[in-house]
């Protein structure tokens, strides 16, 4: 499918996530959730963890779903889209149910994801559901006021890991969840972001065609706990791809591939200097961080035979 | 034909999940509830159960996955106990308010701390205010009959609340006993086939699990009451039904010589079969004493339990958990709260034992009236004492 050709599919395919939400101005994540709806169709069922997404769309009586959606607590979607899959295919068998196909997806924010709901999100990808997980990974807990994840990065200043006089702000490194995800063998993971669309239009497609269990990680820029403008979602998605700061691949059955490789990678700074979570960074912090991403970048490229870009 | 079979209750309740053709069990072992799933899991290896069992990683997502499931229409079970209700203790309150029809057996025990796998009430009454239809099943008959009647409650279009169906572990989960087990042909038109109103569905979209502001939770909430305080009038027809098909009659509130009782006992659980043998070495030796039975929990039958206890001057409550730092036990507390106030309302007195699988023989229970009119007699203000601790 050429490029042009899945934008127009994109385009025409009709909104699952309505307007009229209550996202902040500039939202990278709510672009990204809305690409993901278009590429999967109507035919789904979504569970959606606590966070911002499920906040902003769901304040009763309205709501922004037109497909069908259930939001339970933070910690438990994988496990409640476990039962929703097992459901359904129970029905199917006796004959009850839906009569067409239907995907179920479960989507959660970074602290769903690596943190409070890291053990239900395990269960259901070794139990080998037949199920889509995307991680809308915004590199904390914005919707509770900017506070720090494990998915946020080293030297991130947020509201509970504070630059200090004795704290350059996040001091741990950013736990690797797609390859958590991938130690449970599980047939399909995928990294993409929203200014990729073609891109993740494609790797959602997979993930619904694979039969078991897949792992989507979407970047999701957050203008408001990353201190920046509201217009640069889509150049810090750029940027974090081309910095090598968040590579995009994906694998299939075991087997890596980029699926954007970057000869030169650009340099860090131009990625973190439109972010005022890094701002209090000495440069030689900065040239640590870039030595790591850089480092990072070689282990993905090496495991990485096919390059598809 | 039903067949008489001698089998734990544990197994009963298997039997009964089966006969129901559930689509779904989502459980994970603990004890004492391990012999359910293990029972649930051969039948499904059989292929006698036509279900999917999800072997979940934990009690919280045991009760997660049954959100689901419900959630698209299909019949869901699950079981546990102790730690593991505690551990799905969040998720409760999310299957009521959702109106999710989920069927939950649960082995009562003690919690930790000190650990404790053996029987007691603590897990159910920690579960109180979750929103669900709790009742007490007493032996294997109980909760094979009781288990059966919460799918058909649970799906009624009157009621889309899930139920607890609680046994006391060990006491009724691993003691074998006869029971009737009934074949399909004999259940009938008993339970029809699920038929929930509002699944997700992607032919008819819908929201559900929509966060509430402070302009609509408390409207929210009302109707939630509202709802599971109607389910009444539907629990006892389904009773009745059941009566009326199967032979064995079950009601809210059950008594046992209370008709021109002074003294009666309340009590919840299968420590009642003690505490009834007690009452009748009581009466014939003349004493005017008699036992209720609280059969459903919640939503609490309150105009039954009083009439029940109309006669009596003096009510003494036995129940198996504490309320640390209460007044008294949480069922002496419901007790109290429901007579308040009514016109010749009795002198109430609370007694607690029976803890982590400790046990209660007639003769204890006989000691416990003997104390209770001493207390009574007495004017003591005293309310509640455990009993049978070694000090």
């Amino acid at each position: 499918m050429s490029t042009l050709n899945t934008l127009q599919k994109l385009k025409d395919a009709g909104e699952l996530f309505m307007p009229g939400h209550r996202a902040c101005i500039g939202c990278g994540e709510v672009l990204a959730m809305r690409q993901v709806c278009k590429a999967l169709g109507k035919d789904i069922i979504i569970a959606n963890a606590t966070g911002c997404m499920e906040i902003i769309s769901s304040p009763f009586p309205t709501t922004n779903w037109n497909v069908p959606w259930i939001h339970a607590l933070f910690e438990n979607t994988a496990a409640v889209a476990s039962g929703v899959e097992s459901g359904l295919d129970a029905m199917r068998r006796k004959g009850r149910g839906p009569s067409q196909d239907v995907t179920v997806v479960a989507m959660g924010g970074d602290g769903s994801t690596f943190d409070i709901g890291l053990q239900s999100l395990s269960g259901a990808l070794e139990r080998g559901h037949n199920f889509i997980y995307v991680c809308f990974d915004n590199e904390g807990y914005m919707n509770t006021g900017i506070q720090r994840s494990s998915a946020t990065p080293y030297g991130a200043s947020t509201t509970t890991s504070p630059v200090g006089k004795n704290s350059i702000g996040q001091t741990t490194q950013k736990k690797d969840m797609p390859l958590i995800a991938l130690a449970h063998h599980i047939p399909y993971i995928a990294t993409c972001t929203p200014a990729h669309p073609t891109d993740l239009a494609k790797k959602i497609k997979k993930a619904k065609e694979i039969k078991g269990p897949a792992y989507i990680h979407v970047f999701s820029p957050c203008p408001t706990g990353w201190g920046t403008d509201s217009d640069v979602a889509i150049e810090l998605c750029r940027l974090a791809v081309d910095t090598g700061v968040f590579p995009l691949g994906e694998c299939v059955h075991g087997t890596y591939a980029l699926t954007k490789h970057i000869k030169d990678l650009k340099p860090i700074r131009d990625y973190m200097k439109l972010q005022r979570r890094f701002r209090h960074l000495s440069d030689d912090v900065i040239d640590q961080i870039q030595a790591q991403v850089r480092a990072h970048y070689a282990v993905v490229r090496s495991k990485c035979g096919v390059v598809t870009n | 034909m039903a067949k008489r079979v001698g089998a734990e209750g544990s197994f009963a309740v298997a039997e009964a999940v089966r006969l129901a053709d559930t689509d779904v069990v989502a459980a994970y072992p603990i004890t004492p509830q391990t012999h359910i799933v293990e029972r649930l899991s051969e039948m499904v290896a059989d292929g006698e159960l036509k279900a999917n069992f999800i072997y979940v990683e934990s009690e919280h997502s045991a009760m997660s996955a049954c959100l689901g499931s419900a959630a698209v229409g299909a019949r869901t079970f699950t079981s546990t106990a102790g730690q593991g209700l505690e551990l799905m203790h969040e998720v409760l309150y999310l299957a009521s308010s959702m109106r999710l029809p989920i069927v939950m057996a649960v082995a009562d025990r003690a919690l930790s701390g000190p650990l404790n796998v053996w029987g007691d009430h603590s897990d159910a009454m920690a579960t109180r205010e979750c929103g669900w239809i709790q009742y007490f099943g007493e032996n294997a008959q109980e909760v094979f009959d009781l288990t059966l009647c919460a799918f058909k409650i649970a799906e009624h279009h009157d009621v889309l609340f899930p139920v607890m169906v609680h046994m006391d572990g060990f006491h009724v989960s691993h003691v074998v006993e006869p029971y009737l087990l009934p074949d399909k042909e004999e259940l009938g038109d008993f339970l029809p086939p699920i038929d929930y109103p509002y699944p997700l569905d992607p032919n008819k979209p819908i929201t559900m699990g929509a966060f509430a502001p402070p302009a609509v939770y408390s409207e929210c909430r009302k109707a939630q009451d509202v709802a599971v305080n109607s389910t009444h009038g539907t629990i006892e027809n389904v009773w009745n039904e059941f009566a009326k098909r199967f032979g064995r009659q079950y009601k809210p509130i059950e008594t046992h010589k209370t008709e021109d009782a002074e003294t009666i006992l309340v009590s919840i659980g299968s420590f009642n079969q003690m505490a009834g043998v007690a009452v009748d070495k009581l009466r014939s030796e003349g004493k005017k004493v008699g036992l209720v039975r609280i059969r459903l929990w919640r939503p609490f039958p309150l105009q039954a339990f009083r009439q029940a206890v109309k006669s009596a001057k003096n009510v003494v409550v036995f129940e198996r958990s504490m309320t640390y730092g209460g007044t008294v036990g949480p069922v002496c507390a419901e007790v109290k709260s429901a007579l308040y106030g009514i016109k010749d309302a009795p002198r109430i007195m609370d007694f607690i034992g029976g803890l982590g699988g400790r046990d209660m023989s007639p003769k204890q229970f006989e000691a416990l009236f003997k104390r209770a009119q001493e207390i009574f007699d007495k004017n003591l203000d005293i309310q509640y004492e455990t009993i049978g601790v070694r000090e």
